[in-house]
């Protein structure tokens, strides 16, 4: 019991620490709690001409279904994820998409042993929630990917991880930063694979063996 | 009857032989020294008696830009900017690479390619990315040519560019000081000044010198019109260029295109000088090396690794 409200703390320092400094942009207009983790820290806070902004993450998205709304027809919404599962059972146990017969059934899952609502929460499936059950907007989810990849966070405020645009030096100008979710697919978050597309054509690329075309 | 050349012909075998002895003479001759007449072509009196970097004051620098942003404009048809940025007071780069991270995608080669307006033909840029058995450092037995789905099993990638070396053992060797170290760390070469004796390319450890072997060609469309006279304008044939941190951005204070383009954020630029700076936490925290340490080089140029 002490052992995980060290590591809970730990992690709260250590997500605390992350923001700190960071702004986060596009928060979600939706009302609720307010964002765990959006650090307004910009010019006037540290004397910087430039702000650190991260990317902000996808909304959650919305499936478009027909509803009836009077007697002479229907009409389309964009129902959110709470529309469909209102009607729904958890099942805490759920683990891929395969175990699914109506929905999410084509799901990509590799992600650790976590079980769907391990991250996704039950009595409100547009957010999500911490180990400790605090709810979490999608706008701020670093905070969730925080609470188990600590090493992460820690290289991540230190520039050590994560993509970057704009200036090195913020005294000249802003910097933008990737979200976790601009790179990583939170339901199997190894980077993918890729094929490099350019290729420089000297004399010291050839394989092995084989004589350039060009002697360039 | 008498054995005496016949005066009447006019011309003697001997002089016969002689006048064509000297026409042939002279055909090589001109031969010879037709590369000068095509030289003079091209070659401005100004560009001729134009002064080594250093010596040039402020009107005279101000001149040969102007001249500079001209000719791109006659050669290319594009409307250049060749500015001249200076070292930062103060600042000293460096640069480090997580090959935890990097899977050898090659998009920074690309960037730079595009970045420092590089020979389209041969696909120029100042990176090589070396593709090595896992756990190996040979660098002897890399292959930059790989063209599969990267990362490949058991395979790892190392993306080498200039190390932009605290003891430069390419800028010792240069006959004409036409390639030196700035304040900020980077090793610049001025185009104008440089014979292409290409003694630094075989100088240097991290073979991160590349040599115009032909006028370099770029579409107008394609031509990145911000440049400056130590970076990224367009080399002329015949001289050495390298990396330059991409001085015409990071002097102002920007990133590197080819950190800019990683999409895996393997790259880590900033200022050594600067203790809270990303690249001063890295070398604090992380387990960190430089290539061919042994050579004493002194490479600003870090790799590291997550565990």
């Amino acid at each position: 019991m002490i052992l995980r409200a060290v590591i809970l703390l730990g992690v709260g320092v250590a997500i605390a620490w992350t923001t700190a400094g960071l702004t986060q942009s596009g928060s979600e207009p939706k009302p609720g709690p307010a964002p765990r983790a959006a650090g307004q820290v910009g010019a006037a806070a540290t004397g910087m001409a430039g702000t650190t902004t991260i990317n902000a993450p996808r909304a959650m998205p919305r499936v478009r279904v027909s509803v009836p709304r009077s007697a002479s027809g229907e009409v389309e919404v964009d129902a959110s994820c709470t529309t469909c599962h209102a009607t729904r059972t958890p099942n805490a146990t759920t683990a891929s998409g395969a175990e699914l017969d109506e929905f999410h059934g084509g799901m990509m899952f590799a992600h650790g042993n976590n079980r769907c609502l391990a991250c996704h929460d039950a009595t409100d499936y547009d957010a999500f929630h911490l180990a400790d059950g605090a709810r979490v907007e999608m706008a701020d989810v670093m905070t969730l990917c925080a609470q188990c990849h600590a090493a992460k966070v820690e290289e991540f405020a230190h520039g050590a991880h994560g993509g970057m645009n704009g200036f090195w030096d913020l005294s000249r100008g802003s910097r933008t930063r990737n979200h976790c979710l601009d790179c990583h697919d939170p339901h199997a978050p190894a980077f993918p694979r890729m094929v490099p597309t350019f290729k420089p054509k000297d004399r010291f690329l050839t394989r092995k063996g084989e004589h350039a075309e060009d002697s360039r | 009857m008498s054995s005496e050349p016949d005066e009447r012909e006019g011309s003697s075998r001997r002089t016969v032989m002689k006048a064509a002895g000297a026409t042939l003479g002279l055909a090589a001759f001109a031969k010879a020294v037709q590369p000068l007449t095509e030289f003079t072509d091209t070659l401005t009196r100004e560009q001729f008696l134009q002064k080594h970097y250093k010596e040039l004051d402020a009107d005279e620098k101000q001149a040969v830009l102007a001249r500079l942003e001209a000719e791109a404009k006659a050669t290319h048809g594009v409307d250049v900017t060749i500015a001249d940025p200076p070292p930062i007071e103060g600042v000293k780069f460096a640069f480090a690479i997580n090959l935890s991270l990097c899977n050898g995608n090659g998009k920074c080669v690309e960037a730079c390619h595009r970045e420092n307006n590089h020979d389209r033909a041969t696909n120029q840029s100042y990176i090589r990315v070396l593709e090595l058995e896992r756990g190996s450092l040979d660098l002897g037995s890399a292959d930059s040519s790989y063209d599969h789905a990267v990362p490949a099993p058991g395979k790892a990638y190392l993306p080498v560019q200039c190390q932009q070396c605290d003891a430069p053992p390419c800028t010792d060797v240069c006959p004409v000081e036409a390639t030196w170290k700035e304040k900020d760390g980077i090793v610049v070469v001025d185009y104008d000044w440089c014979i292409g004796c290409r003694y630094c390319e075989a100088a240097c450890p991290y073979h991160a010198r590349r040599f115009n072997w032909t006028k370099p060609e770029i579409p107008a469309a394609e031509i990145n019109p911000n440049q400056s006279y130590l970076s990224n304008r367009i080399r002329p044939q015949g001289v050495v260029e390298k990396c330059t941190f991409c001085l015409h951005r990071t002097r102002e204070g920007r990133l590197p295109a080819c950190l800019e383009a990683c999409p895996t954020g393997a790259r880590v630029f900033g200022d050594m000088n600067d203790e809270r700076s990303e690249i001063r936490w890295i070398l604090a925290n992380k387990r960190v090396f430089v290539l061919k340490e042994e050579l004493g080089t002194k490479p600003s140029f870090f790799y590291f690794f997550d565990r």
